[in-house]
């Protein structure tokens, strides 16, 4: 077998499903601009994304802030730092982990429960039955998904912020002796609307890739069980691998 | 001045990779005619009709309906076109996330732009005229068996008045009785509307039933084309083998 073919096939491959994704997402965002929009289905999306999700990103963001203050004051203590963990806590949350854990939730979420969606309905043949009915799948199906995404994620990533600061709180001031008044005074103080504001950035860009992931691999899936379940695993794969780089590139951006 | 046939098919082709499907089909429709094209597992049957609805973009060849071609259309025009069609497709397709009245009043609703309750009202209509009734419409489509399916189905794709409808294998799946309930339920749709329709179905009860015309697809070609009553003899031995389903004649089995 020669290596250099081989080589060649991945990079086509590869060239080629970046050709397709691009023009995909050009469609959905073109979807998304113009009339008509679907209202009714934008609302359930949101419930469907963001209501919905609220449990699992919760959850997410309060260990991950306890776990956090609990090695910063380890880390700390050994040349006696212990006391920037609501600092740390609140700038770790905010910038980084809240936005990329929660998204990397959401991506084995949402992506997955869209790419499974859509591509059921596609073997199905309902996107078929779509067309037939003058609906254009891109409108009706694709552009709520993605702009519930937009709205749901930052929302999301908020709501985890406060609490993942509340997590750092409640570990450091119940088992690491913080006062509890000076914690939340030092949080405050440290952190910046940018911080905030940046990792909500972040969070609408990967709320859009977790969306996109999830409706271009169900539209791009094969034909039966197998097909819908690697369509939902590259789903899950391809918007958690989007999500770090993503984060690489937005993070050099904003320091 | 003639007339332009309702749909006029001249030299299609389509193949997926190494493989050709459509190997050049001849095939017009007059108004207000029924045609059954009958044919094999993997012949093209149904990569036919999705060409007809712009589901699908043929390699070369063209596509008219009421004389206007309609290979390469823009999606706008595409859409356009579209509410011409009627399609019952063979499983169904019905939209999992809304109930049975929502399925069929779908494109009233989402592309005529007609208020809910109007067309609720149509499409409960609608669902009478295939025996389906109102207790039904607020039910969700698992919810039903298979024959109550395809009516539902069926309604969706007559609900607008139609000018031409598409069946993709009809009665696959159902049992006798029940298929030949959707097969007169069908037939009496065409015959009201006055629509012009294209079936496709290995069924040959259900082919007899639905056509005025039936054809044959073998090989990606038409290969015989004639009144459904002369179907039983046709003279066309790829025919003759198909309807008597003997597994001995030209058609080679084995390889499909």
């Amino acid at each position: 077998m020669n290596p250099f073919a081989s080589i060649g096939r991945a990079s086509l491959g590869l060239l080629s499903t970046t050709g397709m994704v691009a023009l995909f997402a050009w469609n959905c965002i073109l979807a998304m601009i113009r009339p008509p929009w679907y209202g009714q289905q934008i609302g359930r999306q949101l419930l469907s994304i963001g209501y919905f999700s609220l449990p699992v990103v919760g959850l997410t963001a309060v260990f991950t802030g306890a776990a956090l203050a609990l090695n910063i004051y380890t880390g700390g203590a050994r040349f006696n730092a212990e006391s920037f963990v609501p600092n740390i806590v609140g700038i770790g949350i905010t910038r980084e982990l809240g936005p990329v854990l929660a998204s990397l939730m959401l991506a084995g979420r949402v992506s997955a429960a869209i790419a499974a969606e859509i591509g059921a309905m596609k073997v199905t043949e309902q996107i078929d039955a779509l067309r037939t009915l003058s609906t254009d799948p891109f409108r009706y199906l694709y552009a709520p998904r993605l702009v519930a995404a937009l709205i749901a994620v930052p929302l999301l990533v908020l709501i985890a912020d406060i609490i993942g600061v509340f997590g750092g709180f409640a570990v450091a001031t119940q088992s690491l002796g913080f006062n509890g008044s000076l914690y939340v005074q030092n949080t405050m103080d440290f952190i910046t609307t940018w911080d905030v504001g940046s990792g909500l950035i972040k969070a609408a860009v990967f709320g859009f890739i977790i969306a996109l992931m999830g409706c271009y691999h169900g539209h791009a899936s094969g034909r039966g069980a197998q097909g819908v379940g690697r369509a939902t695993t590259n789903a899950v794969v391809s918007a958690a691998i989007m999500i770090f780089a993503a984060n690489y590139l937005l993070t050099s951006l904003f320091v | 001045m003639s007339q332009p046939r309702k749909i006029s098919i001249s030299n299609l082709h389509k193949g997926f990779g190494s493989t050709k499907v459509l190997q050049g089909i001849d095939l017009d429709v007059d108004a207000g005619k029924s045609l059954v094209i009958i044919g094999g597992s993997g012949t093209g049957k149904s990569v036919l009709l999705k060409c007809i609805l712009g589901l699908m973009c043929p390699d070369r060849g063209s596509i008219k309906i009421d004389g206007t071609q309609i290979v390469g259309l823009s999606p706008s025009k595409q859409e356009e076109q579209a509410a011409k069609f009627g399609m019952l497709f063979q499983g169904a397709a019905l939209f999992d996330s809304l109930s049975v009245w929502e399925n069929v009043a779908f494109r009233l609703i989402h592309a005529d732009h007609m208020p809910k309750q109007a067309a609720k009202e149509l499409a409960i209509s609608a669902m009478n005229r295939v025996n389906l009734s109102k207790d039904t419409a607020d039910l969700r489509p698992a919810e039903l068996s298979g024959g109550m399916q395809k009516r539902v189905a069926l309604a969706r794709a007559i609900v607008t008045k139609p000018q031409i409808l598409f069946f993709d294998e009809p009665t696959t799946g159902l049992d006798p009785i029940t298929a030949d309930v959707i097969n007169r339920l069908i037939r009496e749709q065409v015959t009201e509307l006055g629509a012009t329709a294209i079936s496709i179905t290995h069924d040959m009860p259900s082919a007899r039933h639905i056509g005025d015309e039936i054809a044959m697809i073998f090989d990606g070609k038409i290969i015989w084309r004639g009144p459904a009553k002369d179907i039983d003899h046709s003279g066309n031995a790829y025919v003759e083998q198909f309807v008597s389903g003997s597994a001995d004649g030209p058609i080679n089995v084995m390889g499909r």
